[in-house]
């Protein structure tokens, strides 16, 4: 069963959406990520995606690309992760782990997959795995009794859409644009006609991601979505130092009964 | 040329685009419908008539093909006296082989209805290739290239512009392909209703693996007839270049299917594949995922990609596409590296012996027949595939022979 249906229940039983806040690991330095992640938890993430630094992140905007290198230049190593992923833990609060793949791939999907549970992370999200590629995976996460978060997009097939979801577990993040990560003025169109589509395959938690910035626009998606993704805007809140009161904003923003336009 | 040049292989890949362990899509699910997209129309172009009579007229007609076979007496003469014949990709419109997958997935892009074609260049030679498909086609054109290699590749950087591209330096990572391609794939991601990325090399997610290479069949097809006709029988190697691969693998599959005929890429072994400043994928590599597929990459020990280095933009990339991984392990194709010294030896005896400057890609599988003609003696006979021209390498010849004017 799933690791993280926990979260998604204990949300739903207060009529809200979860808070996931990203933060890739080693930023601003290794002790400092973990700083970082012990305020975003206190301050009311549900649940938090600790990012593995990668040398290609074709998938992340400026933001994220500059936070990762500010992390590989300070020497993070992928062994790193998963102390960080334990400080999350040992706090009691929730971890899984955002990578590309091949970090994984050369540490060993088996491996990899065991010490991220040894360490008390609770699953992977693969931005640039799709299931059809994922058969080590499928069994290693099932081994090691872990969540597997794909990734479906406004471009998604039905057919897509319904393959990506009989192999998650836990939940389903959807892209809500078109475009790599960072914070935007608005909040997509296309991101509750994705979410509509979704459901029609699957009852599993869909939590919706990229550009999400204020309360007002968690507040938004929260109308429609299980979980709310958050992540440039963390990493723009570390160097501003406003990481409390950004979690806070957006934790008001979950919670809000939305006004129906 | 040959009407067979697109049709279906026994060496195709599975339908997801695996040949054996290697390829397929490591990618964004948000690029899949793209790539999706892109595989059904080019297997109907593939053999569709009307698609292949357009394509081969642009080869013939605007490219200039087919390209000549050269024979190279006075090289060869210091290649152990066997028999040498050049390719010669660099007499193609814009000079080089990439002008045959260019003008291919440009047809492709006025199919699918895209107007608007972005691509990643190294050496530049890819980027105005595309540029003046993008010319000829009226479709518009942006081009990414790593900030080193705009500095070091100056000339097409003006080209590109000349053409009507915009070129947008790429400032993240290495600076360098790579971060070229990374910063091409973001593009697409936001962009791909109305924009098509031509890629410029044999990798990357299916289908580019597969159209690419067939798009460059033609450089084997026509060199196979050349030496049958000119030789009189079939060549004991075929030598080629490999960046990401794609005039390698275009002229290999010429001779595939001919046993008694040994395919060798050279990759760049820059410093020397003892030190690290080098691009021996495939001789140094280890599997990974890379641009969208599975092959073999330069990685450190955590996964993270390393990067190459080469006296040449164009070979200078960390990953190499999967048809060439798994011709290495099937054993039908050889690997071997040649250090930026050896290639600009062979660059300069090449211009010296011939007349004919090389790019300094090609110079990497010139100094590859030097070796192999020494080991096959004067009964050999390789084709070397001369990929593109040395124009574009001028400062860099200038700077490591000390050309300039003596002040
Ligand atoms: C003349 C020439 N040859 C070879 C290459 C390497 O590419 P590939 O390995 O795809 O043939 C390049 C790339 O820019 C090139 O310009």
């Amino acid at each position: 069963m799933s690791r993280l249906a926990g979260v998604f229940d204990a949300c739903r039983s207060e009529s809200r959406a979860a808070l996931i806040g990203y933060l890739p690991a080693g930023y601003p330095t290794l002790e400092g990520s973990k700083d970082v992640l012990r305020t975003m938890v206190s301050s009311g993430c549900d649940l938090v995606e600790v990012g593995l630094p990668y040398s290609d992140p074709v998938m992340d905007g400026p933001t994220i690309q500059k936070a990762s290198e500010q992390a590989l230049r300070g020497g993070f190593r992928v062994r790193d992760l998963f102390g960080v992923v334990e400080s999350v833990a040992a706090l009691g609060g929730r971890a899984v782990v955002m990578t590309y793949w091949n970090p994984v791939l050369k540490y060993g999907v088996d491996a990899f997959a065991r010490d991220l549970a040894a360490a008390g992370g609770l699953g992977l999200i693969t931005p640039d795995l799709v299931p059809d590629e994922a058969a080590e995976w499928l069994e290693a996460s099932e081994a090691h009794d872990l969540d597997r978060i794909f990734l479906v997009a406004p471009s998604s097939t039905e057919e897509r859409i319904d393959l990506t979801a009989r192999s998650s577990r836990g939940f389903l993040y959807a892209t809500s644009v078109m475009g790599v990560t960072g914070a935007r003025d608005v909040v997509s169109s296309a991101a509750p006609a994705l979410v509509e589509r979704v459901r029609e395959h699957t009852d599993l938690p869909v939590a919706v991601g990229l550009g999400v910035r204020s309360g007002a626009q968690a507040a938004e998606l929260a109308a429609f979505a299980d979980g709310v993704i958050v992540g440039s805007a963390f990493v723009t809140a570390v160097r501003d130092d406003t990481v409390a009161a950004l979690t806070a904003e957006l934790a008001e923003g979950v919670r809000q009964v939305p006004s129906r336009a | 040329m040959s009407p067979g040049q697109l049709a279906p292989t026994p060496h195709d890949p599975d339908e997801r685009g695996h040949f054996g362990p290697w390829g397929g899509r490591y990618m964004p699910e948000a690029l899949i419908a793209a790539v999706d997209e892109l595989a059904a129309f080019y297997e109907k172009a593939r053999i569709d008539p009307e698609f292949l009579d357009e394509f081969f007229r642009l080869l013939r007609d605007y490219a200039g093909r087919p390209s000549l076979l050269t024979e190279a007496p006075k090289f060869a003469a210091h290649a152990g006296g066997a028999r040498v014949f050049l390719k010669r990709e660099d007499l193609n419109h814009t000079g080089s082989h990439k002008i045959n997958n260019v003008l291919g997935q440009a047809l492709l892009t006025k199919r699918m209805g895209k107007q608007r074609v972005i691509a990643e260049t190294g050496a530049g030679q890819h980027g105005v290739a595309t540029a003046t498909a993008c010319a000829l086609m009226g479709l518009d054109c942006v081009i990414y290239m790593g900030e080193v290699d705009t500095e070091r590749q100056a000339l097409n950087v003006a080209r590109m512009r000349l053409l009507g591209a915009e070129v947008i330096p790429v400032k993240t990572g290495s600076r360098t392909l790579k971060d070229a391609i990374n910063e091409a794939l973001r593009d697409w991601v936001a962009n791909v209703d109305d924009t098509h990325y031509l890629l410029g090399t044999a990798a990357g997610p299916h289908p580019f693996p597969v159209l690419v290479r067939d798009f460059h069949r033609v450089i084997g097809i026509e060199a196979r007839a050349q030496v049958l006709e000119q030789a009189g029988r079939l060549p004991d190697v075929v030598a080629a270049c490999v960046g990401g691969g794609s005039n390698a693998i275009g002229i290999f599959h010429g001779f595939i299917d001919d046993p008694s005929v040994r395919l060798v890429g050279l990759e760049p072994g820059g410093d020397g594949i003892d030190t690290d400043r080098h691009g021996a994928t495939l001789t140094v590599g280890t599997p990974g995922s890379l641009h969208g597929a599975m092959s073999y990459v330069m990685q450190d020990e955590d996964g993270q990609i390393t990067e190459a280095h080469s006296i040449s933009a164009g070979l200078d990339y960390p990953g190499v596409g999967p048809e060439h991984a798994h011709l290495k392990d099937t054993g039908r194709a050889e690997y071997r590296p040649v250090t930026d010294a050896e290639a600009m030896e062979a660059f300069a005896l090449l211009s010296r012996t011939e007349g004919i400057i090389p790019a300094i890609e090609s110079a990497h599988a010139l100094a590859g027949a030097l070796v192999l003609g020494r080991e096959l003696g004067p009964e050999g006979l390789i084709v070397v595939n001369l990929s593109g021209r040395g124009d574009k390498d001028m400062d860099t010849a200038i700077k490591w022979f000390g050309l300039g004017v003596e002040s």
